[in-house]
């Protein structure tokens, strides 16, 4: 039993101050049995406070630790290096949530909020008494990382791994590299082309031998945890073979009588069932679509690299972490949405990026020359009625870039900018000038007034009452209207579901914490990059890519993974071992052995994960979590109700 | 019956677990979805983990209910996790109403990791429920 507790109060600037009286809280559990210091503190995290609890901890001999201040996911594991540095085992560190779950939940009720602060630390003091000094579980960790995903945020992050030392498996669901970006052209700022920047990858991905690319790979399983997961993948074949000449290929796409909407021209073109999306595509080999493809045989007949004998594989990869970089789908307005899909020139930012890149010298569609185009703004992003609350941070600065290249490209431009506010940020801000001396239009509505399409005769004409001109009604006959579309989670999100990875409010994959853990997720080993998180530009799906690198190395270089000693443990004495333990298991961590005449049940500490599920099961309760046992959990349950 | 009322309001434990539960009631409080400061949270790493001998000891100790946000199918330990958890539940409830406890004073609702309006609308209609029956 500990006799020298030290306790901190948080004020947390005025998180928490300003709805709980923290020196209330102080003065309530100072007299506490072993307590022996209690404070309150501006900032428990800050600096020199950290220093502080260190001198005390120095000079007091204190034994135990209680610091009362926001959620464990943001400190716990701050201030248990404090009390590491100070010479005391982590595990002599309780946290007590009194902002997420006090200050901030009952803000309303501010003698309540003090109350169950009060408790609360009590509760934790309670635990912190029965603490002991625990030594972490080492598990050998493998030194690979499966990365998600091949497009900018996954090649990015595999050839930083590759280079930083580890084992990397690349895989593609898809049949080339390069997601998104590859179907972009012109990018804003450099002026590259996506397929530039996706080929600078890809041969750096190619020139690191710690680095396997698979295509048309598709994860189906996985099992194992941090460290150790083992993942079974798909792998279809492209039923081509390796030595592929690039005349005869030609031959059999003409041969192919199967003409299907290309999607990655976002339909506006059609492609046939054998394919590559553009001449200099990686991996440069072809492949067959056998969702489409009719096996009629003729491109066999001109060309002898084709062979349908090969068959879908499966392989399992070894890896110690997961990063998942599966990137975003476009915005697809549903029929009607400002004309689309009803009337016959309306299309969106992506398909009109496409059409950009088709036309030479003039803007052409449907057969029809382009010189009044209407960009509107915000589709599908920022919605009033729809489930897209979010704004999409990308496609204000990528359209006014796209719009200035269309006028610089074709002659006798017009371009009409119906926005909800322009929000080209940071370094774009100049993209922005420029169009507006180019002399193009912003017509801006709120909102709850968006501009109408309406199709009369032949004339295709959009209407605003633009707040900008007072509310005046101003009408621009378009030749052209470009929804300038946002970005939503991918349609197909196995890969989520397979590895329990938690969703945000907008559907994309959610972080711990926004700004401080930004791209872990609660499932240990898996992190997530790009745009898959949410929107993003290339940039800063560069930076997220980077970073989720850096934390996947951080898990599996070492080879080895301290893991948490709060595993499942017996009770020799009460134990009769009936297997009941080793039902519950999700992991195999039990083993029958024989001890002084008897069969007990043992547990591999390396295998338990700490989930408990065996506690409850167990007829002689003669199983306890390491940190969590029968005398932390009643004395803490015990110290919630106050003593009247 | 057992564990007299201590406060106006309804005193619940909450048994949420580490990786889902958890940050959905973080995120209550940091959206400001108010609920009854009378709801104390206790933490745990798998909802399937809790001892029926804990839900008593805290019936025994004075709260008026006792709500488990379990973690339901998004349990990172497996999908038994519902089942099991569960068992718990019913076996708990038998016990209850062997000492006499109105077994409705035991909750479970499945708490994903973003479910923060769920749980406040749970632990709110609870907080209603034992109100009205221990009045």
């Amino acid at each position: 039993m500990k006799k020298k507790i030290g306790v901190y109060v948080c004020h947390c600037g005025g998180n928490i101050s300003d709805y709980v009286d923290v020196e209330k809280v102080r003065q309530a559990v100072e007299n506490d049995e072993g307590v022996f210091l209690s404070k309150t503190t501006m900032f428990a995290c800050a600096d020199s406070n950290q220093k502080e609890m260190v001198d005390d901890i120095e000079k007091e001999k204190l034994d135990g630790v209680v610091v009362a201040s926001c959620s464990p996911k943001l400190h716990l594991l701050t201030f248990r290096a404090v009390t590491e540095r100070a010479g005391l085992n982590k595990y002599n560190y309780v946290h007590a949530n009194i902002r997420e779950q006090v200050s901030w939940a009952h803000s309303d009720n501010k003698p309540g909020a003090t109350d169950k602060a009060i408790q609360i630390v009590k509760a934790a003091i309670a635990k912190v008494r029965h603490a002991e000094s625990l030594e972490p579980i080492k598990v050998k960790a493998t030194n690979a990382v499966a990365v998600i995903g091949a497009g900018v945020a996954g090649m990015r992050a595999a050839i930083e791994l590759a280079e930083a030392g580890s084992e990397v498996f690349l895989i593609e669901r898809e049949f080339f590299v390069g997601g998104r970006v590859a179907q972009w052209d012109d990018l804003c700022i450099t002026e590259e082309t996506g397929k530039e920047l996706i080929t600078r990858l890809y041969d750096e991905v190619m020139k690191h031998k710690h680095v396997t690319l698979f295509t048309g790979a598709e994860v189906v399983e996985n099992t194992g945890s941090v460290g150790n997961f083992t993942m079974k993948v798909k792998i279809t074949p492209r039923h081509f073979k390796l030595q592929c000449t690039e005349g005869s290929l030609q031959k059999a796409i003409d041969a192919c009588p199967v003409e299907v909407p290309d999607e990655f021209n976002f339909n506006i073109t059609t492609r046939k069932a054998i394919y590559h999306n553009y001449p200099s595509e990686y991996p440069q080999l072809p492949a067959i679509d056998m969702k489409n493809c009719t096996r009629c045989g003729e491109c066999e007949k001109v060309c002898n690299n084709i062979d349908f004998s090969q068959k879908t594989e499966y392989l399992n990869l070894k890896t110690g972490a997961i990063l998942l970089a599966t990137g975003f789908d476009p915005y697809e307005p549903p029929k009607g949405e400002f004309g689309y899909g009803e009337i016959d020139n309306v299309v969106t930012f992506p398909q009109f990026k496409r059409i950009v890149h088709y036309c030479d010298d003039k803007l052409i569609y449907k057969g029809k020359e382009i010189k009044n185009i209407a960009y509107i703004y915000c589709v599908g992003s920022r919605q009033l009625d729809g489930e897209n609350k979010y704004c999409s941070r990308y496609c204000c600065t990528a359209n006014i870039h796209t719009a200035i290249t269309v006028k610089k490209k074709y002659k006798g431009i017009h371009n009409f900018h119906f926005n909800r506010g322009i929000r080209t940020y940071g370094k774009a801000e100049v993209w922005y000038d420029e169009s507006s001396r180019l002399g193009d239009i912003y017509l801006q509505s709120f909102e709850h007034a968006p501009p109408v399409i309406e199709k009369i005769g032949n004339q295709t004409i959009v209407k605003i009452n633009d707040v900008l001109t007072t509310d005046k009604e101003l009408e621009v006959v378009a030749d052209l209207v470009v929804l300038v579309t946002g970005m939503v989670p991918r349609k197909d999100n196995a890969i989520g579901n397979l590895l329990k990875v938690p969703k945000g409010r907008d559907k994309f994959f959610n972080e711990i914490h926004m700004k401080l853990r930004p791209v872990e997720t609660v499932i240990d080993g898996v992190t997530i990059a790009g745009a898959s998180q949410g929107p993003k530009n290339i940039m800063e799906s560069m930076n997220s890519s980077l970073a989720a690198a850096t934390k996947s190395f951080s898990l599996v270089n070492a080879g080895e993974l301290a893991l948490e000693p709060t595993v499942a443990e017996v009770n020799k004495e009460t134990c009769e071992w009936c297997g009941k333990c080793d039902e519950a298991c999700p992991y195999n961590a039990f083993e029958k052995v024989e001890m002084d005449g008897k069969f007990i049940a043992k547990v591999n500490a390396a295998v338990c994960k700490g989930c408990g599920m065996c506690l409850p099961v167990c007829p002689a309760n003669a199983l306890d979590l390491i940190g969590l046992t029968d005398v932390d959990m009643e004395s803490m349950i015990d110290a919630l109700i106050p003593q009247v | 019956m057992a564990g007299g009322k201590v406060n106006s309001s309804s005193k619940i434990l909450v048994f949420s677990t580490e990786k889902i539960s958890d940050p959905a009631i973080d995120m209550a409080g940091l959206l400001k979805l108010h609920y009854p400061p009378t709801i104390y949270t206790i933490s745990v790493p798998c909802s399937s983990s809790i001892k029926p001998r804990w839900i008593l000891h805290a019936f025994e100790q004075g709260f008026d209910g006792v709500f488990i946000a379990a973690d339901g199918t998004d349990c990172p330990y497996g999908e038994s996790c519902t089942e099991k958890t569960g068992q718990i539940v019913n076996q708990t409830m038998e016990v209850m109403k062997e000492q006499g406890i109105d077994p409705a004073r035991l909750k479970m609702a499945a708490i994903c990791s973003v479910c923060s309006e769920p749980f406040v609308k749970h632990v709110k209609s609870f907080t209603e429920y034992l109100n009205k029956s221990e009045n």
